[in-house]
């Protein structure tokens, strides 16, 4: 029987987790917060179907009590060494010994306050695609107004796609959650006028083209092709916004009374700690540097360490459970060559 | 096949007329131009398009696709007050674009002349 000690027990530290388990290895997962799921647990509901989050959270609660895997929650690691083909774990005043290690430490959302021109901090009711998630979780999309909005604005593209904050990739799965906010705040508050405004949308997989045809068609959700490059705050305190319509050629400016911003996905602060415990590569990006992009994802630069889940690369969470199972399969071919 | 409508010449974008001088010219010297995605974010923060009719984004599209009649005219609505920098995505030097398009337009005159 081989030890596995995966480094976070979001969706795709447990799924991987428990893959290794049914297949009888050892293993145990170190979680920095009280409790599994990730950024799972702050999500509502899900693109593209609106399943709700509490039932994928309650898929990985079931599964990962079918087996004996060690959850050693509200802990970090301090330090990791290598001896030939052992890891040694340490965390807090435990030692872990381990044939393979996974790291599966995720994202954080793009700190929105890098992007001072969008106000996140600086403006009342600007607020990321996360913050919405905490509303539509209380029911409640009061503005400091203490009235529901009557015009809110979506805008792509917050921190991906962006030299000026050196993250030059595209976080994939932002557009489609934007799409899918879109149409569940105008289930919410039908009165509601909703726009989005897009650079493009990526639209990229299987639902997600329906769904933004189903926001056009059926929640009268407008979209507007412009960069928004300026956010400022009216006299009396709504929130007014800069763009070009690209598509008409022209500049255009509009009150609102909400922002919601889609933050994309950023790996450096977890990634820069993990990639110095274990020394492996991380790319330009942030991400961890793959072994290779076509056969060899989540296999790292070191031996007896491996990846799953979006500290590799952005994905949602279908792809994260399928990233964290095949993983889990190059992970007990690994194992076979001890 | 005749759909009863057909499209008017002047309307058309005629490629094989294309005259990329100045293009070739001032990505030569500006190669930032080349990765510009049309986002409008210089179009949206602009001094001079905010008053005028002026468009910074579609300089590059006129130079892409070889209108260059009205070059002068538009590039002199430019105050180059640089905010376009600030907040291109891409990080395209436009104020730059623009001082190489005034250069662009000199030199090939002098040429011809």
């Amino acid at each position: 029987m081989n030890n596995i000690v995966i480094i976070g027990g979001g969706i795709a530290g447990v799924e991987t987790a428990c893959t290794l388990a049914e297949s009888g290895n050892r293993v145990t997962i170190i979680e920095r917060t009280g409790d599994i799921g990730g950024k799972l647990n702050r999500w509502y509901c899900l693109f593209p179907d609106f399943k709700k989050a509490d039932e994928i959270k309650k898929y990985l609660k079931e599964r990962i009590a079918k087996f004996d895997i060690e959850l050693k929650l509200n802990s970090e690691v301090d330090k990791a060494e290598r001896n030939g083909d052992q890891w040694y774990i340490y965390t807090g005043n435990v030692r872990y010994t381990a044939d393979a290690v996974v790291i599966a430490t995720g994202y954080e959302l793009f700190d929105a306050t890098r992007k001072e021109e969008l106000g996140y901090k600086i403006y009342d009711n600007v607020i990321t695609q996360g913050d919405l998630e905490d509303k539509f979780r209380a029911g409640d999309f009061k503005t400091t107004f203490g009235e529901n909005p009557k015009r809110v604005a979506i805008v792509h593209c917050v921190g991906s796609r962006d030299e000026k904050c050196h993250n030059l990739y595209c976080s994939k799965v932002c557009c489609v959650t934007g799409v899918k906010q879109a149409i569940e705040l105008s289930k919410f508050l039908p009165e509601t006028q909703i726009f989005c405004y897009y650079m493009d949308l990526r639209m990229y997989d299987k639902h997600f083209e329906e769904l933004y045809r189903t926001a056009q068609e059926h929640h009268n959700i407008q979209f507007i092709r412009g960069r928004v490059s300026e956010v400022s705050q009216t006299p009396d305190h709504r929130l007014a916004i800069k763009t070009e319509d690209t598509l008409s050629g022209r500049p255009m400016k509009m009150k609102l009374d909400m922002l919601v911003l889609l933050a994309g996905m950023d790996t450096k602060k977890h990634n820069k700690k993990v990639s110095e415990l274990f020394d492996v590569e991380r790319e330009e990006s942030g991400f961890l540097k793959s072994k290779d992009f076509h056969i060899g994802a989540g296999i790292l630069s070191q031996k007896g360490v491996f990846a799953a889940g979006c500290c590799i690369s952005p994905m949602s969470i279908k792809e994260t459970i399928e990233n964290a199972r095949s993983s889990a399969v190059q992970i007990n071919q690994y194992l076979k060559t001890l | 096949m005749d759909f009863g409508f057909s499209t008017l010449e002047a309307r058309s974008i005629d490629f094989d007329k294309f005259d990329g001088r100045i293009l070739r010219y001032v990505l030569q010297y500006e190669p930032s131009l080349l990765v510009c995605l049309s986002c409008g974010g210089c179009t949206a923060t602009c001094s001079a398009g905010n008053l005028t009719d002026f468009n910074i984004r579609r300089l590059q599209l006129m130079l892409r696709r070889g209108e260059v009649e009205n070059l002068q005219t538009e590039i002199n609505k430019c105050m180059l007050c640089g905010k376009c920098l600030l907040v291109c995505p891409r990080g395209v030097n436009l104020r730059n674009v623009v001082m190489l398009i005034k250069k662009a337009l000199v030199h090939f005159k002098n040429q011809e002349n």
